[in-house]
C-alpha cells in the first residue's frame, strides 16, 4: 500500500451530482500541487444506477482506480450505496455519509425492502463515521441543492489540502451565481467535527 | 498551462494541437465526449455522422483532400466501419488520419468486450495505446505525424478507464504550418481496383515492417529496468496497474501495440529472468511474443474476460489482498428509464400484448428490465428489424403476429433503415416500432439527422421519418402518442394483426432534452390516499417516481406514493388507476 497517496471514493445514485463533487476535489488537489487521477463510469449508470467515482492524489499516482481495500475515505451520498462500497475501504478508513435513503426499483415496487440498520452496520465495521443531514444543512446555507457541497466541506476537513485551494476550485467549477451559497455550504460542512 | 482532463478531452485537445481540420463520429460510450469536446475548437469542423462507416468515409475524404482528420468510435463501431478501414490501409492517406477506438473491457456500457487491437493487426493499421490523459494528447499528435510519415491511417486505442479517467495535462499550442488542403489527383493510389491494389499491398507490408523496426527507437516504447528477476511487458491502463501493484518490477511499456517493436522486446527479454505480459482481454501481445520464441506468461494467470484492477492483478501474481471488509447482499440498483420517459408506455403495451420483441441498442433496451420485461433479443445497432424479418420466416402464421421490432430514431437512421428496406422488399409481416424521442439519448443527448440540429448546434434539415418509411415502400405507417396507453395498445394490436409490414412511430421527446420548446414537463401528479386501494396497478410501469408504501401493520396492504420531485407528469400512471386515485396536484 502506498502511504503517500490519498484515496477517496465518492458513491451514490446517478443524478446526485457525484461527478461535480469529484471534479471539485480533483481540482483542489491539483491546485495544491499534487498529482491527481480520477475515474468513474458514465453511460448506463447515469439512469439512476449506482455510481462510484475514484479520486487519488499524491506525489505520483499510477492506477486511476483506488485499489480494492485501500480507500482512505468513503464519501457516501446515499446510505445503501455507502454500505455497498465499504469493501473498497482500508481497515480504519473514514466514512462521511449523507443520511439519505433512495429506494432502488425493487424496493419502489414492493418486491424488496430497503435494508434497516445501515448506519449501525457501517459504524460497526468502520467506527470513524460522520453522518450528516446534507439536505437540511444546505437549506440552512440557503439552497437545498448545495447538499453535496456541505458534505464535501466535511470531507475536506480530513484531507491535507489547504482551504484556499478548495475555495478556488469551487469558484472555478460552480456556476458563478451559485458560488457564494456553495462557499457558505462548504465552510459549514468543513466546520463539522 | 496545466488542466485536469479526461482521456477523451485530451484526445480532442491533441487533435486541436495537431492542426486537425475535420472530426467526426457516431456517439458511443466510452468515446462520445471526444467529439463533444472537439467543438470547443472552432478551427475543427466537427460533426455527428449517421453511423461509423459514414463517419470514417468522411474522415477519409478529408484526408484525401489534404487535411488532417480525426474519426472516433466505440469498439463495436469499428465493426460497422471495417469495410472502409481495411481498404484505407491500402490507399494510405494524404492529410494524417487518426481513428480513435474506445474499448469497454467489463462491458460497463456495451454488448460485448471485443479487443480492438485485433483490428489493427487484421486491417494492417498501426495502433498506439496511451495510458493516461497526457499520453492521450501526445499520442494523438504523434499518430497524425506517423500517419503522414508512413502514409498509413493510425489507430489510437483507448478504453473506459482511459477515456473516462482524468489526470493532469500540460497544454500546448496548435501547429499552424500545415499545407492548405487543395484537390490533387492520384488515382493509382486512391482507386482500389485490383491492378492498383496489388501494387499497394506489398507497400503496406513494407511500411509495417519498417514501423516495427523504427518502433525500437521510439520514445513511446520504453524499457524501464528495475528488479531484473521479473520483467513485465504491458501497455495502456494496464501499465498503471503494474506500477501500482509491483513498483519494483522491470517493465517494457509499449506505446505502440501494432506493429510490435520486436527488437526492443528481445532486448528487454534478454535482460530479465522471467517474462510476463499484462494485458486486458485477448492475449494479443502474448501470442506474438510467444511466436518470437520468448517464453512469456500471460493469460495463464490473467483472465481474458473483464477489465483488470489492481486487486485482480494482485491475485494473478499471488500477492496478498488488503480487504478489510467483505461485500454484503444488498438490493441491486440497476439503471432505469427516467420518470416520464416516452418509452415506458410502449413496453407496457407490448408486455400486455405478449409480443415477441426484437430489441435494439439505446435507453429502450431497459425495456428488458422488470416489471416491463418486454424485450426478447438485443444483438447490435439496427439488428431489431432484420431479426424480426428472420423470425417471421420460420414461425407459424399465428406466431408471426407476435413479432415486433423496437428501435430508436438514431439507431433507425444508423443501420435500421437497411433492415426496413429488406422487410418490405422481401415481404415480411412483422411490425416495426420506431421510438422517436428526437435525440440520441443513451449516450447523453446527441443530435442526429432527424433532430434538426448539428453537433455544432447549427439548424439542419430534419429527416422526415414517416416519409422515409413511405419511400422504402411501407404502406401502413401509424403515428401514436406513447403517453396515451389505450391508443398505443390499440394501434399496436391492429398493426401486429395485419399480414403486411407496418411501422408504428411514437412522437414524444426524451424528458432530458434541454433545447427550448422540445420537451415540456407536465403537471406533477399525486396519489389520493383515501381513494388508493393498494391494487399495485401503477407499479407495473416501473416508474422511479412511484413508490409502494407498505401499511404499518406488517400486512401485504399498502398504498402507492408519488415523489413530487421526480414526477414529470407524463400521465401514464393515472391511466392505469381504476379508482381515480391519481391526479395532478392542485
Amino acid at each position: 500500500m502506498n502511504e503517500q497517496i490519498k484515496n477517496i471514493l465518492l458513491v451514490g445514485v446517478g443524478g446526485q451530482g457525484i461527478l461535480l463533487a469529484s471534479e471539485i476535489l480533483s481540482e483542489a488537489a491539483m491546485l495544491a500541487g499534487f498529482d491527481v487521477k480520477k475515474s468513474e463510469i458514465h453511460g448506463m449508470s447515469q439512469r439512476g444506477g449506482s455510481v462510484v467515482s475514484h479520486v487519488r492524489y499524491g506525489k505520483e499516482v499510477f492506477s486511476p482506480i483506488v485499489p480494492e481495500g485501500e480507500g482512505d475515505i468513503l464519501f457516501g451520498f446515499e446510505l445503501m450505496e455507502t454500505c455497498r462500497s465499504l469493501p473498497l475501504l482500508k481497515a480504519g478508513g473514514a466514512v462521511v455519509a449523507n443520511d439519505l435513503q433512495i429506494s432502488p426499483p425493487s424496493v419502489l415496487m414492493g418486491h424488496e425492502v430497503y435494508p434497516e440498520g445501515l448506519v449501525e452496520n457501517i459504524k460497526t465495521r468502520f467506527p470513524d463515521l460522520l453522518l450528516l443531514d446534507g439536505q437540511q444543512m444546505a437549506e440552512q446555507a440557503g439552497n437545498v441543492k448545495a447538499a453535496n457541497t456541505v458534505l464535501l466541506g466535511a470531507v475536506s476537513k480530513r484531507l491535507d489540502i489547504p482551504e484556499q485551494f478548495w475555495i478556488k476550485a469551487l469558484e472555478k467549477m460552480v456556476p458563478s451565481k451559485a458560488v457564494e451559497i456553495n462557499k457558505k455550504a462548504f465552510l459549514m460542512g468543513r466546520a463539522c467535527k | 498551462m496545466k488542466e485536469i482532463l479526461s482521456g477523451n478531452e485530451a484526445i480532442a485537445r491533441g487533435a486541436y494541437e495537431a492542426g486537425c481540420l475535420v472530426a467526426c463520429a457516431y456517439p458511443g460510450t466510452p468515446s462520445t465526449e471526444i467529439l463533444e469536446n472537439a467543438i470547443k475548437y472552432k478551427e475543427i469542423d466537427s460533426s455527428w455522422s449517421p453511423n461509423e462507416k459514414v463517419s470514417l468515409e468522411v474522415a477519409i475524404g478529408a484526408s484525401f483532400g489534404g487535411g488532417r482528420a480525426l474519426c472516433t468510435m466505440k469498439h463495436v463501431g469499428v465493426n460497422v466501419a471495417a469495410d472502409p478501414l481495411f481498404t484505407l490501409a491500402y490507399t494510405g492517406v494524404r492529410g494524417g488520419l487518426v481513428l480513435v477506438v474506445a474499448d469497454d473491457p467489463e462491458m460497463h456500457s456495451s454488448q460485448n468486450e471485443q479487443d480492438s487491437r485485433n483490428y489493427a493487426r487484421f486491417a494492417k493499421v498501426p495502433m498506439l495505446e496511451p495510458s493516461d490523459s497526457q499520453e492521450c494528447k501526445e499520442f494523438t499528435k504523434l499518430a497524425f505525424e506517423l500517419s503522414e510519415q508512413y502514409d498509413m491511417p493510425v489507430m489510437l486505442r483507448s478504453c473506459t478507464r482511459i477515456s473516462h479517467g482524468k489526470s493532469i495535462v500540460e497544454l500546448g499550442e496548435r501547429i499552424t504550418d500545415l499545407p492548405t488542403p487543395k484537390l490533387q489527383k492520384n488515382p493509382a493510389k486512391l482507386v482500389m481496383l485490383p491492378g492498383n491494389a496489388r501494387v499497394r499491398h506489398p507497400m503496406v507490408e513494407a511500411s509495417l515492417l519498417k514501423l516495427s523496426q523504427d518502433g525500437t527507437k521510439m520514445a513511446i516504447n520504453r524499457s524501464e529496468l528495475r528488479d531484473k528477476s521479473v520483467g513485465i511487458i504491458t501497455s495502456g491502463v494496464c501499465y498503471q496497474y503494474v506500477r501500482e501493484v509491483m513498483p519494483d518490477a522491470s517493465t517494457l511499456k509499449l506505446g505502440m501495440v501494432h506493429p510490435l517493436p520486436q527488437e526492443l522486446i528481445r532486448e528487454f527479454a534478454a535482460q530479465v529472468d522471467k517474462i510476463y505480459v499484462v494485458e486486458e482481454l485477448d492475449p494479443f501481445i502474448e501470442m506474438q511474443v510467444k511466436a518470437m520464441g520468448i517464453n512469456a506468461i500471460g493469460k495463464d494467470i490473467i483472465s481474458q474476460c473483464g477489465e483488470l484492477t489492481p486487486g485482480r492483478l494482485r491475485t494473478a501474481f499471488g500477492l496478498p489482498q488488503n480487504l478489510a471488509s467483505q461485500p454484503e447482499k444488498l438490493p441491486g440498483r440497476p439503471p432505469n428509464m427516467c420518470p416520464g420517459c416516452p418509452h415506458r408506455g410502449v413496453f407496457y403495451a407490448l408486455n400486455q400484448l405478449k409480443a415477441y420483441v426484437t430489441g435494439d441498442i439505446g435507453c429502450y433496451t431497459l425495456g428488458f428490465m422488470p416489471p416491463l420485461s418486454a424485450m426478447d433479443t438485443c444483438v447490435c445497432m439496427g439488428a431489431s428489424i432484420g431479426m424480426a424479418t428472420g423470425v417471421t420466416k420460420v414461425v407459424s402464421d399465428d406466431e408471426k403476429k407476435k413479432v415486433v421490432a423496437v428501435i430508436g430514431d438514431s439507431t433507425f437512421l444508423h443501420t435500421g433503415i437497411n433492415g426496413l428496406m429488406d422487410m418490405v422488399y422481401n415481404n415480411s409481416t412483422a411490425t416495426v416500432v420506431i421510438l422517436d424521442n428526437s435525440i440520441t439519448a443513451m449516450t447523453g443527448r446527441q443530435d442526429n439527422p432527424a433532430t434538426g440540429f448539428t453537433l455544432m448546434d447549427d439548424p439542419a434539415h430534419a429527416v422526415d421519418i414517416p416519409l422515409l418509411c413511405k419511400a422504402v415502400g411501407v404502406k401502413n405507417i401509424r403515428i401514436v402518442n406513447p403517453l396515451d396507453l389505450e391508443e398505443t395498445k390499440r394501434v399496436l394490436a391492429e398493426e401486429m394483426e395485419r399480414p403486411e409490414t407496418s411501422v408504428v412511430i411514437t412522437n414524444k421527446p426524451c424528458v432530458l432534452i434541454k433545447r427550448e420548446n422540445v420537451y415540456q414537463r407536465g403537471q406533477v401528479y399525486s396519489v389520493d390516499e383515501d381513494e388508493c386501494l393498494g391494487c399495485r396497478a401503477c407499479l407495473k410501469i416501473g416508474c422511479p417516481a412511484i413508490e409502494w408504501r407498505p401499511a404499518d401493520d406488517g400486512s401485504k396492504k399498502g398504498k402507492a406514493h408519488i415523489d413530487s420531485l421526480l414526477c414529470n407528469g407524463c400521465d401514464v400512471c393515472r391511466q392505469l388507476c381504476k379508482f381515480d386515485a391519481i391526479g395532478s396536484k392542485k
